[in-house]
This record gives structure tokens, C-alpha cells and sequence, in this order.
């Protein structure tokens, strides 16, 4: 009895993390017009849908977009803060790095609505480009804490080193620092695709004709269930996991060396 | 390649702190200098301001007969092997010893020959690919020396470079180093807190000590004859004898001995050196009839280690029973504890200072 009882939690608790997404994914083989028992099929047809519709589609290549250039945006600011606040001393470093990190705590929503009305007041239109600032203000202190957390005393002493072999600033960071780098870069570049990837209300509130995926599956829920839209978030599933996938595969594998 | 070099009047402070304390030091092209002392006595300081990485308070460093004080790292003729290596871990050995190279703007095709020509003067040429990460720690080490010597340094500049290795290593090692710098003749200065691995490999030694230079000289020179209570408890084990000033030369528990004594001092202490005790049977001994020799007299043997090449023993001086002796005896008949022996030694194998406060 004993030794069932770990193996039933263990079910149990990854049965209440899976069954949704489960649910999910098989009701978008549903051959039939609601994603609700008895289960019918499996059949191909929403998945057709989906690729069909132009407007679904189209919200899919802007989110890869947003998620790609916000992130690579994010990844930049975050290692040039990490890079400053690592090797120079400066007055009130403590101070400066706990005012990177402290957007994390800020709700999404306070972040967006405030963002809102930053971009009211200067002008700015709604678009694409008002999202993509929106996610690299939540994603920069991940970013930031991740890299920052990953510089050592071992890349101080080989920048060292190619400084006493004649490489000027540029070259050391080029050469040595992003390369000794890379594993934690890349993690905070991942990372910061899956969240920009499936974030919704900076997005819902910051675009207007341009959509992002969240969005408009928000809209397609507006119009009632259908197996249209398990299928659509299954899409959105399949791409997360490849996106972790990538994170395993070039961060966590390459570390362990 | 290779230049002289020339340390005049540096100062350095960290904060309150003082380094470095008036530092004036001549370096001739292709010597090889050991800085020796012990932990913050300013010797990885010092080699810091010849490297570039510290711009000293005060004071001039000349390479070459240039004044390079104010020059950074980059532009210096110096390289440094450092104490962890530094080695690039995403770079194969290749590209690792190569990169001077690159930053020099030498072409591929050539810095490829070059490091592969250097990885072989290290005994790693058939490593070319690998990565750092793939090998040794004595093999790091050569692969850090391979890269500070491909750019052809005037001078090199070694920090603690053996520091990691197991002792058997180290000694290949300093053999090694020393052949190399022999064949290339490149300066090189070496900071080390080992007084063996310093006497193993330098044509000079300087002893530094709270960020002044003690002593410097050749290693025999240090040794026998040092400059100061602190190098010769540096280099080595010593017994320290209480003595004083007499009319003629010191007076010890043993005897009077025709030595100078350093002026000004009532407290003074005669080091004495291990191997420079000799030890005969009682009755046997022939040292009375020398005139040079003083006489400790009979002493007991409170134990005896065998070390291979001697034999190390403490010994108790009837004459002075507080006073523990260690004494290295001849390795062939290591005596027995109890063991009476009658002890001297050769007045010319002894220094004298005054004895310092709390030492």
C-alpha cells in the first residue's frame, strides 16, 4: 500500500497539470461542431480551418514576429545592463539592479494599462510595434536577471586574458564575453519568446488592426465554442513545446558539459 | 624577443592600503626573475603593474627603456600565464593560441601554423581541435603558456602558474619552463610563494615582503647569505639562536663567535640552516682541532625522520636544554632517539641579524 500510494499522487498530479491541455487537443479531432463529449472521429477538418483562415494565420506570423523581435530586444538591453552592473562599480549598483528587476513583480495588466497611456500622451498609435515594447518592458528583467546571474569570475579572468593579448573592448565582448555567455543568453531568449509567445492582455490592450494569436483567438472565442479553437490552441501548444524543447536542447545540454 | 626592464619608485595604495612601497627594480633582457613571499606581500600586485592591469600610484615602469606606466594591457610587449589559466572555453587549443595572433591581424592560414607550432613546443600539437575543457590541468597550463608566447612577448609574465599542479608535475614543469626560456631568451618574471619551485627555476630571486623587497640575488646568494631575518626564514628551515653583541664579534649560549654584528641592536639572532649542523659520535669528534668551527656540544636526540636524501632530526643542547635544534643529519644511519651526539658547525655557514619586535 505503501508503495503505491507515491505513484498514485504522482498520477494524480500530473493528471490535474495534462488533463486540460489532453481535453483539449483531443476535442480538436472532433468530427462534429462542438469540442464537448461524446468524441467523434478523430478527423483533420478544423485543423484545415485553421490553415485556412487568413485572418488566424495572419495573427500567428505577427505573434512570431512580436515574440522574435521583442525578445532579441529584451536579450540585448538585459546582457548590456548585466554586462555594466557586473564589471564596473557603480554608485548604488544595489539600488540600480533591484529597479531592473522590480517590473516582475508589477501585474501585466497595471503594466499595459499604464503603457496605454504613455502612448496616448506622446502620439503614438496602437500597432504591432506599441506590443512589441510592451513585452520587452516585462521580458528585459528576466533577461537581466538570468544573464546577470550567469557572469562569473571565470569570464572576468579570460577577458583579462584577451585584453593582455591585444583585444580591444569591442573584440573582448564580441570574442569572448557573448560566446562564455551564450548558454544563459539563449535561455533568457527562449524564455522570452514562450511568455511574449502566448501573453495576452499587453497585447489585447496595445494592438488595434494587427493582432497578435492570443488575441485573436480571444475574438474566435467571443463567437462561441468550436472545435476551431481547440484546434488553434493546440497549433499554439505544439510551437511552446518547441520552444522549450529548444531551450533543453541548446541551454541545459550544452551546461551539463 | 626580449627587453630589460626597469621598475623605479612605485607606489601603489588600494584604498588605505599600501601595496606597493618604494619598489625600484632592474630586470636585465632574458633573465628569468622569481618574485617570492608570502600571501599579500604585493609580488601579484607588482606583476599587475607590469602587465598593465594596475597603473601604479606612483612611480615609472620601462620596458624596453619605454615608459609604459600609463599604457594599457593591450599595448604592452608583456602576455601573462595566469594562476587559473584564463583559457577560452568555446575556442579549440588552436584558436586559443592563436588568438594574439588574430588580434595582431595575422592572416588564418598563418596563426593556424603558428599555434599548431607552439601547441608542439608544449608537447600538445596533436590537441590542435580539442577544447579546454577536454584536458588536464597540467595540459591547461601549457596551452596558457603556448598562448601567451605565441605573440612573441619581450616579456612574459607568469602568475602562480604551478600553483594548481601536483608536485611531481610541477617539477617537469619548472624543468620545462626553464628550457624554454633558455631556448626563446625571452624575460621572464614569475611570482611564486614557493621557495623551492624559486630556487628551481630563477637566475634571481626577489624576496618581497608587506610590499617591499627584502632581498635579491642569486638563489645560492639568498640562501646562504640572506639580507634579512625574513628572507632567511623565507627560504627556507633555519634555527634561530639568541645571541649578543661582545668586544669581539657576538657571544652565544655556545660560545663566543668572530662574527659582525649588525650595528645598533642588543638583541640578535644567528640563523643557522639545518644541513649546516654536523654531527659526530662523542669522543670521535675532529672539529676542536679546526679553529673555524664553533662547538655546540653534546646534544640528545629527541627524534629522527628518514627524508630520503637526509635525515631530519630535533636535538636537545645540553648546554642550552630550552632550546630545540633542527639538524639535517647524513640519511645512511638515522640515529636513534636518546642518542647522544656531539654537534658544531661552520661559522661561515651563519647569519646574524637583529632581532625584531615580535618576531
Amino acid at each position: 500500500m505503501t508503495r503505491v500510494l507515491p505513484w498514485l499522487y504522482l498520477c494524480l498530479a500530473f493528471g490535474f497539470i495534462y488533463l486540460p491541455v489532453g481535453a483539449l487537443v483531443l476535442f480538436s479531432f472532433q468530427d462534429g461542431s462542438l469540442p464537448v463529449p461524446p468524441f467523434n472521429g478523430p478527423s483533420l477538418k478544423w485543423y484545415g480551418a485553421v490553415l485556412a483562415d487568413r485572418g488566424l494565420m495572419a495573427a500567428m506570423l505577427n505573434s512570431l514576429v512580436v515574440a522574435v523581435g521583442s525578445s532579441a530586444v529584451a536579450c540585448a538591453l538585459g546582457f548590456l545592463a548585466a554586462y555594466g552592473l557586473a564589471r564596473h562599480a557603480l554608485p548604488a549598483s544595489g539600488l540600480l539592479r533591484a529597479a531592473l528587476i522590480a517590473p516582475m513583480t508589477v501585474s501585466y495588466l497595471i503594466v499595459g494599462l499604464g503603457l496605454l497611456i504613455v502612448f496616448g500622451r506622446l502620439g503614438i498609435g496602437l500597432s504591432l510595434w506599441s506590443a512589441g515594447i510592451g513585452h520587452v518592458v516585462i521580458n528585459l528583467p528576466l533577461c537581466f536577471a538570468l544573464i546577470y546571474a550567469a557572469m562569473g569570475g571565470q569570464q572576468v579572468n579570460a577577458e583579462r586574458a584577451a585584453r593582455d593579448l591585444g583585444a580591444g573592448e569591442w573584440r573582448v565582448l564580441a570574442l569572448v564575453t557573448v560566446p562564455m555567455l551564450a548558454p544563459a543568453i539563449l535561455a533568457a531568449f527562449f524564455l522570452a519568446m514562450t511568455f511574449s509567445w502566448d501573453e495576452f492582455i499587453i497585447a489585447f490592450l496595445l494592438t488595434r488592426f494587427d493582432v497578435t494569436l492570443p488575441v485573436e483567438i480571444w475574438s474566435l472565442l467571443r463567437s462561441g465554442l468550436s472545435p476551431k479553437t481547440n484546434a488553434v490552441g493546440s497549433l499554439v501548444f505544439v510551437i511552446s513545446v518547441i520552444l522549450v524543447l529548444g531551450l533543453e536542447v541548446f541551454v541545459f545540454r550544452r551546461r551539463r558539459q | 624577443m626580449t627587453a630589460p626592464i626597469v621598475l623605479d619608485g612605485l607606489n601603489h595604495h588600494f584604498g588605505p592600503f599600501h601595496a606597493l612601497k618604494d619598489i625600484a627594480l632592474e630586470i636585465a633582457a632574458g633573465e628569468y626573475v622569481a618574485l617570492l613571499g608570502p600571501s599579500g606581500c604585493g609580488k601579484t600586485t607588482l606583476l599587475s603593474v607590469l602587465g598593465g592591469f594596475i597603473v601604479p600610484t606612483a612611480g615609472r615602469v620601462l620596458i624596453g627603456g619605454r615608459d609604459l606606466t600609463q599604457v594599457p594591457p593591450a599595448r604592452r610587449p608583456t602576455t601573462t600565464v595566469f594562476q587559473d589559466y584564463a583559457l577560452f572555453p568555446h575556442m579549440s587549443l588552436r584558436d586559443n593560441v592563436g588568438f594574439g595572433l588574430r588580434m595582431a591581424g595575422m592572416a588564418r592560414r598563418d596563426r593556424h601554423a603558428r599555434a599548431e607550432d607552439k601547441l608542439a613546443m608544449v608537447g600538445l600539437g596533436a590537441e590542435a581541435g580539442k577544447r579546454p575543457h577536454e584536458l588536464s590541468g597540467g595540459q591547461r597550463q601549457r596551452v596558457a603558456l603556448a598562448r601567451a608566447l605565441a605573440v612573441e612577448p619581450d616579456v612574459l609574465l607568469l602568475d602562480e602558474p604551478l600553483g594548481a599542479l601536483d608536485l611531481k608535475l610541477r617539477r617537469a614543469m619548472q624543468d620545462e619552463l626553464k628550457a624554454i626560456q633558455r631556448r626563446i631568451g625571452t624575460t621572464f618574471v614569475h611570482v611564486t610563494h614557493d621557495q623551492e619551485e624559486a630556487m628551481a627555476i630563477a637566475d634571481r630571486i626577489v624576496v618581497m615582503n608587506a610590499g617591499r623587497i627584502e632581498d635579491q640575488g642569486a638563489p645560492d646568494r639568498i640562501y646562504r647569505r640572506p639580507a634579512s631575518l625574513f628572507a632567511a626564514g623565507f627560504m627556507g628551515e633555519m634555527n634561530r639562536i639568541a645571541a649578543r653583541p661582545a668586544a669581539a664579534g657576538i657571544e652565544t649560549r655556545f660560545g663566543p663567535l668572530a662574527l659582525a654584528a649588525p650595528p645598533g641592536a642588543d638583541d640578535l639572532i644567528l640563523c643557522l640552516r639545518p644541513e649546516a649542523i654536523r654531527a659526530e659520535a662523542i669522543g670521535a669528534s675532529k672539529v676542536e682541532t679546526g679553529p673555524a668551527a664553533l662547538r655546540i656540544g653534546p646534544a640528545t636526540v629527541l627524534d629522527a625522520a628518514f627524508f630520503g636524501t637526509h635525515c631530519r632530526a630535533h636535538l636537545r643542547p645540553e648546554r642550552a636544554p630550552e632550546v630545540t635544534l633542527v639538524a639535517h643529519l647524513p640519511a645512511k644511519a638515522p640515529p636513534a632517539a636518546g642518542t647522544v651526539l656531539d654537534l658544531s658547525f661552520d661559522p661561515d655557514e651563519v647569519s646574524v641579524f637583529a632581532a625584531e619586535a615580535g618576531r
